[in-house]
């Protein structure tokens, strides 16, 4: 097990390598280059030139992704150009309401789309099965904003139910030793702020877990129905074991399999991708963090930042990997 | 999404022919199909038809009954009511159409036929070529989707050729990765192994046999990508990462300029949000049946 | 008629049919009736397709509820269990009722351990859990035959052999000492050498239980040795029954001699040509309309199509369903 770890996070060096450089060269393809993004347009020559040399910028390609290198192995991704902060304090005030937003998106896929897709299988072919399935297509094929929008319209603009921006009431203050803000009322024992926390949640929470309940109500569809099929499942009933029996200890144990893996791949999309959600309900996560800063041309926060979420979507791939090979004991053994 | 494409155009080889019949046959019956067809053929003609169509033109501004918070709704004269900036709302949603057809097509164009040139290049020689190209690959797919084609859009500029190629730039590893791996599959498969027996070169095999069959996953996911392109080209416009021009009619920039009229206007953003959905759900629909069809397996 | 005088099994007219959306319906099983002494081995023979395992799963319950309708009657002690609920049905499957499955490698739940597999039928019908059910998890795998049975509890079933999988499913079928037991192609799925020591046990296990066995399969070999009253099915219907001695040396049906004869015997001179039957289990006509087996009959006649034969007494011992049966030799030279 430690060697298949090992060998994953060996091959993590190239990908980030090449990560690196693409974001490198995409900093130099910027119009006007970095110079002018630190300085805007109107900079004098003199001015341009000092910043250049401030920042090695006058030095060789090659000397300049040498130096920035050899400081992000050190975890030294620079200094935002916007804020003017340390790029990994930034993300690390950043990525807990990432992981908070994107747990809360997940706990809505999987406990809504995997007894749906379960129930769903088990009537294929029913009205139930095929509302599931219409409702899941169209998951799909809503826009995230305008789910936001439609969501925002219903429960807070005409229901008045929930809020519809940040993580908390913008007149509460209240004390953040973790990041999560949910963790830290339960910390500090601070039960208003845990439901104001809570509530705030719930609206980004359903935006964002949209598209993973469509996919986990279909993959769990799909695979409990490819494993109902088994001949094991048909042992475990001859065997007289009771329906409940059957179901959990052989079917849904075998159908867990490629449901792990497509709830680890949309853990880590969501991790990494949650631009659109962030935006719209003014969520101070990593994806409206990169997205001000692809406006700033803050580029060292762009290159700390994604190659900081890419290391982060492999890691979670490796868990479920990992996951994977706990579940299935065909995989532990090698 | 890719495995079962991949398996589905193993079936096609394996009955040859008669499977693709049968594969037609069986989207002909199936009604999501015919739905899925129908959204789409809908969206394609008011695209087209769109200066036909629409009632006014896309710009022209009527500002006579806007007043600060207020915009007026659905009427005779104004079927869908006016935007906030006096245009009538059903032109504008009729012209969109246009922009969202043409980046969804422009765009998967360009990055399935790239990235089914680097997949095929990769499946066709293999070794270090084949290496060199995945890992290029793992490190585009390592980039979350919209971030990469925001940064590409930011590099490019404020225009719609920038649009299109960043979500072309999206789908370039995807299609690279689809083709390959089918290929792969169809370089073992009984017939090639036969073909190579009897001596068939290298290069006709490739071109005679692999291919064709490994395009039937790549239809599979061009429909499904023309979806994503829809619902990417919204999104981007919905950031500000459209044209420049302030007046085109794209749907996602329709929603993100009546964000403020939420709560006096909802229509505003549910008429373009209802296109974008609509038109979407049509090419899933279809991409969905389409890949029942080729895969028999799928269905039950 | 006492309750005791009553057969362990009593299938009469057992209908099973498929129904498939869009397509002509499916008759698997066509109006099969047979009976199962309580104690006695029972085979049902015939090629794939003919219906015999569909006849078993019916039995057992185990056929799809949906898209399958099952008529007629399955008395099992006496009692109706066509009709009853899954729940009613589970008291009894793995209880008093086991199953042995074709496939081994497939059969087992590829992530659970053998011994969890095994503990779960005593858990569920004998009460007995934790250590005790290991216990008696390891007592059933020294039984079939597997030495060091403590260690293979924690294993999976892909770190065991075919052979070796094949015994664990009879250590679980045999877990509860059901009263009768139905072996569906126990041993088709196993190499020739370890499919004479599965029968072994097989054999050895019910005797020594005393309950029925009920053994399916396309390999007359496998009946040869075993089975007192054997069946014949074609297209989902019995076409000959008789003891296994009478069948063995006085096939009537032309169906069952061809099965014969395609099966090479040892007390034959070797010079005789194998006789494979002509044509496909493809080539079956409907009974509707005749012989379901006249398209691939050498001695089929003008009547065979004409209408299907009832199965009847033939006044030696067998009960054959054909206009035509392959003569009796009165003496031999």
């Amino acid at each position: 097990m430690l060697k298949f770890v090992v060998r994953r996070l060996v091959q993590l060096v190239p990908i980030l390598l090449g990560l690196s450089l693409l974001v490198f060269a995409w900093v130099r393809a910027l119009p006007g280059g970095p110079e002018t993004a630190l300085l805007g347009e109107r900079a004098t020559p003199a001015r341009v030139a000092e910043v250049r040399r401030a920042y090695g910028l006058d030095r060789p390609l090659y000397q300049q992704y040498g130096s920035y290198m050899g400081r992000v192995v050190r975890l030294d991704f620079g200094q935002s150009i916007a804020t003017q902060r340390s790029v990994a304090s930034e993300i690390r005030r950043r990525f807990p309401a990432t992981i908070e937003l994107t747990l809360a998106a997940m706990v809505f896929a999987i406990g809504l789309g995997l007894p749906l897709g379960f129930l769903a299988a088990r009537r294929a072919g029913t009205a139930l099965d095929q509302l599931s399935m219409g409702g899941s297509l169209l998951g799909i094929s809503v826009p995230v904003f305008f789910l936001a929008f439609i969501l925002k319209y219903v429960f807070a603009v005409k229901l008045g139910w929930l809020p519809t921006v940040g993580r908390l009431d913008v007149l509460r203050t209240v004390s953040h030793p973790t990041g999560f803000y949910v963790l830290d009322a339960v910390l500090t024992l601070d039960f208003p702020t845990l439901v104001d926390a809570l509530r705030h949640l719930v609206l980004p929470g359903i935006a964002l877990g949209t598209i993973p309940l469509a996919i986990v109500t279909r993959i769990t569809r799909a695979a409990v129905l490819e494993v109902v099929n088994e001949d094991y499942v048909r042992t475990a009933r001859a065997k007289g074991l009771t329906a409940g029996v059957v179901n959990r200890r052989h079917v849904l144990k075998n159908a867990m399999l490629p449901i792990t893996t497509v709830i680890g791949l949309q853990t880590g999309l969501l991790l990494s991708g949650a631009v659109l959600t962030e935006i719209v309900f003014a969520w101070g996560g990593m994806g409206s963090f990169l997205y001000q800063a692809v406006f700033d041309r803050d580029f060292p926060v762009l290159q700390g930042g994604i190659l900081f979420l890419a290391v982060v979507f492999v890691l979670v791939n490796l868990l479920v990997d990992i996951s994977y090979g706990l579940l299935d004991p065909r995989i532990r053994v090698r | 999404m890719s495995l079962a494409a991949a398996e589905a155009a193993a079936l096609v080889v394996e009955e040859g022919g008669s499977l693709r019949r049968d594969a037609w046959q069986r989207l002909r019956r199936n009604p999501s199909a015919i739905m899925g067809a129908a959204l789409i053929v809908v969206f394609v003609a008011v695209a087209v038809l769109a200066p036909v169509l629409a009632p006014y033109s896309p710009r022209a501004a009527d500002l006579s009954g806007i007043r600060p918070g207020f915009v007026p709704g659905p009427s005779a004269a104004h079927w869908l009511g006016l935007d906030q900036q006096g245009r009538d709302e059903l032109s504008r949603i009729l012209y969109g159409a246009r922009y969202s057809l043409l980046i969804g097509v422009v765009s998967l164009g360009l990055g399935a036929s790239v990235g089914m040139l680097l997949g095929a290049l990769a499946g066709a020689f293999g070794g270090w070529v084949d290496n060199l190209l995945m890992r290029l690959m793992d490190v585009m797919l390592a980039i979350p989707g919209l971030l990469f084609a925001i940064a590409v859009a930011a590099v490019l500029g404020r225009k719609l050729s920038s649009v299109m190629i960043a979500i072309a730039v999206v789908n370039v590893p995807i299609f690279a990765r689809l083709l390959r791996s089918s290929m792969l599959s169809q370089r073992e498969s009984d017939y090639v192994v036969a073909a190579r027996s009897i001596g068939v070169s290298r290069w006709r095999i490739v071109v005679n046999h692999i291919l064709p069959n490994a395009v039937a996953p790549v239809i599979v996911q061009a429909t499904l990508a023309l979806a994503t392109a829809i619902i990417d080209a919204a999104g981007l416009a919905f950031l500000g990462l459209g044209s420049a021009d302030p007046g085109t009619p794209e749907w996602g920039r329709m929603l993100a300029e009546t964000q403020r009229y939420l709560q006096s206007s909802p229509q505003l953003a549910i008429f373009p949000g209802l296109a974008i959905v609509l038109s979407v759900v049509g090419f899933n629909l279809l991409g969905e049946a389409l890949r029942e069809a080729l895969d028999p397996k799928l269905r039950r | 008629m006492t309750v005791s005088a009553a057969p362990l099994l009593e299938v009469s007219d057992l209908r099973v049919v498929f129904r498939r959306r869009g397509r002509a319906d499916v008759v698997a099983v066509d109006g099969v009736s047979l009976t199962v002494e309580a104690s006695s081995t029972v085979g049902i023979v015939g090629e794939s397709g003919c219906g015999k395992s569909v006849t078993s799963l019916a039995v057992l319950g185990l056929l799809p509820r949906r898209g399958v309708e099952v008529t007629g009657s399955v008395r099992f002690r006496g009692e109706e269990l066509l009709g009853r609920s899954e729940s009613a049905l589970a008291a009894i499957r793995g209880r008093e009722l086991a199953m042995v499955f074709q496939d081994p490698m497939t059969s087992l739940n590829p992530v659970l351990t053998i011994g969890r597999q095994i503990t779960e039928v005593l858990e569920r019908h004998k009460s007995l859990a934790g250590a005790d059910a290991r216990a008696e998890a390891a007592r059933l795998l020294s039984a079939v035959g597997i030495s060091d049975g403590v260690r293979r509890l924690r294993q999976y079933p892909h770190q065991l052999s075919g052979g070796m999988r094949q015994r664990v499913m009879i250590a679980i079928a045999l877990a509860c000492q059901p009263v009768m037991l139905i072996a569906d192609e126990p041993t088709t799925a196993l190499d020739v050498t370890i499919q004479a020591q599965i029968l072994e046990l097989l054999r050895r296990l019910v005797i020594d239980s005393s309950s029925a066995l009920v053994l399916i399969t396309h390999d007359l070999g496998v009946i040869a040795g075993t089975a007192e009253v054997v069946h014949v099915m074609y297209a989902g219907r019995i076409v000959e029954s008789a003891s296994r001695r009478e069948l063995f040396a006085r096939p009537r049906h032309p169906y069952t001699a061809g099965l014969l004869a395609s099966v090479p015997r040892l007390d034959q001179p070797r010079s005789d040509a194998l006789h494979p039957i002509a044509g496909s289990p493809r080539d079956t006509l409907p009974w509707s309309s005749g012989c379901a087996f006249a398209p691939r009959c050498p001695r089929r006649l003008a009547e065979c199509t004409d209408g299907a034969p009832a199965l009847v007494a033939d006044g030696f011992g067998h009960e054959l369903r054909c206009i035509n049966p392959v003569p009796v030799e009165v003496a031999s030279p």
